[in-house]
């Protein structure tokens, strides 16, 4: 059975200029040991949807439509209290923000015992200790048992990103959404966390979901990719598939702006324009007013995503490419 | 930690050396003569002199500060120009008293408005947050000295359930609890608004932190979630601005002091201004200024054990 399977998801926020929907009918699937890359630029509903999943959105958002099948058992129909014995048990996750995602005024040995105290209440203070030490240790944070004692702002960020995967880990969870894990970070250093998320995963066999930004991370992570564009998956294949053969115009320009160092500056070519705001959406396909492939039909009916080669879907009329 | 805590020692001086000069300027401003005070309606001229003679005041103003000073340290504020007692005296049988009503003041109100203000949070826009907000502003608003006009003419005076004139014995006896009931409700009653608003906005701000997600996406509970990341948080902000309010607290207890007839150093100082006895107003003044360096001070250091990042830096 697959891990996690989102179908259809609708998520809206009721804001002073009316219903936005940020998901607007998203499908994805992980499977277990696998990782599913979710990419898109900045604005495209990556982190509503990882909320969503969770169910921590905050008010005004709301999921308004579609399923959230985790090992077939849907979480959207599930009571507070039994999401809650979900999250950081069997989903967990991690964010966009090393610096403020830790709590500055708690220990991070009391932050990482906390989350394994919330799931297993009867372990002893010595055991949970030791746990916490053994997974700091786990990300590689040098001399685990005395940082046990330290505060964030003791931390470098990429140690505070380390942190938050142990934290995420305490329990070890079926599945790791990792929210732009790497963004704020330096290049080195997201390379050494990209690097040991793969370890922890060949390690215990959870499920990835990671978002980004960045196709040079998800050629390196990932096993599968859903492209979102404005609210939306406009491509879906195998991540070696969707590099060798990409069908939707969105996701060319996107491998257009990958930065190559090997190459001249100006063989780049970035999509014109941004995404829009979710109230300034076209009723077409959302992509068109920025697609050099656009036509007429494009600006008429959203397309929908469909197979264009075994395995490999995408939402564009022109498709395949 | 000790570093800081020198450090916030250290800043207190300059200001406690302002409060004496400000103290010892205030006597020369005034405009009636200590001397013919002391000396009685009656006295005559000679009189009049021989006494400023003896109490320094013909020297030039920089002797009478030094000299000033010296008493100071040496512990002499004087003798009360009306009743011959020593300033000093007086003031230590009142600070007990200011004191024990402080605390008692301080004891309700400042968990109250901290829960107040963090259930309004909690539930911000609803008919919860409104109606404690309604509250709070509502006690903002009202005078202290009408809270306690109102509380003996109810509590004290139609009902007669609870005394309402001076201190009814040390704390621990049913007569002392029964005496500081009024006065404590009508002091810490102005506290509580502040302190309910004040938290409300800090554990609003915190709630939408993302340490406060992380927490959530650890499973968990939301009575955790507010406690521990949110309002163990908003604390070191809601500290800050408690600190602030002293200076209010200390106005309080004076008006507090002088309606239930409490023998405390606010109601020597209104007696002391009263009857133009300017040593012990002056006493008063000083004492009120020391005790508004030190709660600044225990606040300073609060606000350490709260934030690591002060404590450890
Ligand atoms: N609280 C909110 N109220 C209204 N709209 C919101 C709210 N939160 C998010 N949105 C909308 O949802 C859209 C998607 O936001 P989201 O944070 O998921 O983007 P993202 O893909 O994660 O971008 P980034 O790469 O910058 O993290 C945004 O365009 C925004 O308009
Ligand atoms: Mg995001």
């Amino acid at each position: 059975m697959t891990l996690l399977s989102v179908e259809n998801l609708v998520t809206s926020f009721k804001t002073s200029a009316g219903e936005v929907r940020a998901v607007d009918g998203v499908s994805i699937a992980v499977e277990r040991g696998q990782t599913l890359g979710i990419v898109g630029e900045s604005g495209c509903g990556k982190s509503v949807l990882s909320l969503s999943i969770m169910q921590l959105l905050a008010h005004p958002g709301r999921v308004v439509e579609g399923k959230v099948l985790l090992e077939g058992r849907n979480l959207l129909d599930l009571s507070a209290r039994q999401m809650r014995a979900v999250r950081g048990r069997e989903i967990a996750m991690i964010f966009q923000e090393p610096m403020t995602s830790l709590n500055p005024v708690h220990s991070i040995g009391y932050q990482i015992t906390e989350a394994m105290r919330a799931h297993e209440p009867s372990l002893s203070a010595a055991e949970l200790r030791n746990r916490a030490v053994a997974v700091l240790d786990r990300v590689r944070i040098p001399s685990a048992a005395r940082r046990f004692d330290e505060y964030p702002h003791q931390l470098s960020g990429g140690m505070r990103q380390r942190v938050m995967i142990a934290m995420a880990l305490a329990c070890k969870p079926k599945l790791l959404i990792a929210d732009e894990p790497t963004t704020a970070l330096d290049v080195t250093v997201q390379a050494q966390i990209l690097e040991l998320l793969r370890e922890l995963q060949a390690e215990n066999g959870m499920g990835i979901i990671l978002i980004t930004h960045d196709l040079g991370v998800i050629a390196e992570m990932a096993d599968r990719v859903s492209v979102m564009y404005a609210g939306r998956v406009v491509e879906r294949s195998s991540s070696a598939e969707l590099f060798d053969d990409p069908q939707h115009p969105y996701t060319l320009g996107l491998l257009g702006s990958i930065p190559r160092v090997d190459e001249e500056k100006d063989r780049l070519t970035a999509i014109e324009g941004a995404v829009p705001p979710p109230f300034a959406w076209p009723p077409g396909c959302r992509f068109a007013p920025r697609c050099p492939f656009s036509i007429e039909a494009c600006t008429q009916a959203p397309p929908a995503l469909r197979e264009v080669a075994p395995d490999h879907a995408a939402a564009c009329l022109e498709a395949p490419l | 930690m000790a570093k800081y805590a020198l450090q916030r020692l250290a800043l207190a001086i300059p200001v406690l050396l302002g409060v004496l000069l400000v103290g010892f300027f205030l006597m020369q401003v005034v405009p009636t003569d200590p001397a013919i005070i002391r000396a009685g309606p009656q006295a005559t001229q000679d009189v009049v002199e021989a006494i400023r003679e003896e109490l320094g005041l013909n020297k030039p103003l920089w002797q009478q500060f030094g000299l000033y000073m010296w008493r100071l340290f040496q512990g002499d504020l004087g003798v009360s120009i009306i009743n011959n007692v020593a300033v000093t005296q007086e003031l230590g049988d009142t600070i007990g008293p200011t004191l024990e009503l402080m605390v008692a003041s301080l004891f309700w109100s400042i968990p109250l408005g901290i829960l107040m203000g963090t259930l309004a949070a909690y539930w911000r826009g609803s008919l919860i947050d409104r109606g404690i907000m309604a509250i709070s502003v509502a006690g903002v608003s009202v005078p202290v000295f009408f809270i306690g006009l109102l509380m003996i003419w109810l509590l004290g005076f139609q009902w007669q359930l609870l005394p309402f004139t001076g201190r009814g014995g040390p704390l621990w006896t049913m007569d002392g609890i029964m005496a500081i009931i009024l006065p404590a409700l009508t002091l810490g009653g102005v506290f509580v608004g502040p302190v309910a608003r004040m938290t409300r906005t800090a554990v609003v701000d915190m709630l939408s932190a993302d340490h406060v997600r992380t927490a959530r996406a650890k499973g968990l509970n939301e009575f955790l979630v507010v406690l521990r990341h949110a309002l163990r948080n908003a604390l070191i902000p809601v500290i800050t601005l408690i600190g602030l309010q002293i200076g209010f607290l200390l106005g309080g207890a004076v008006v507090t002091e002088t309606i239930f007839s409490w023998p405390g150093v606010g109601r020597l100082a209104v007696g002391a201004i009263l009857s133009s006895d300017f040593p012990m107003a002056q006493g008063t003044i000083i004492v009120l200024s020391l005790g508004f360096i030190l709660i600044n001070l225990a606040v300073d250091l609060l606000y350490a054990v709260l934030d690591p990042r002060v404590r450890l830096s």
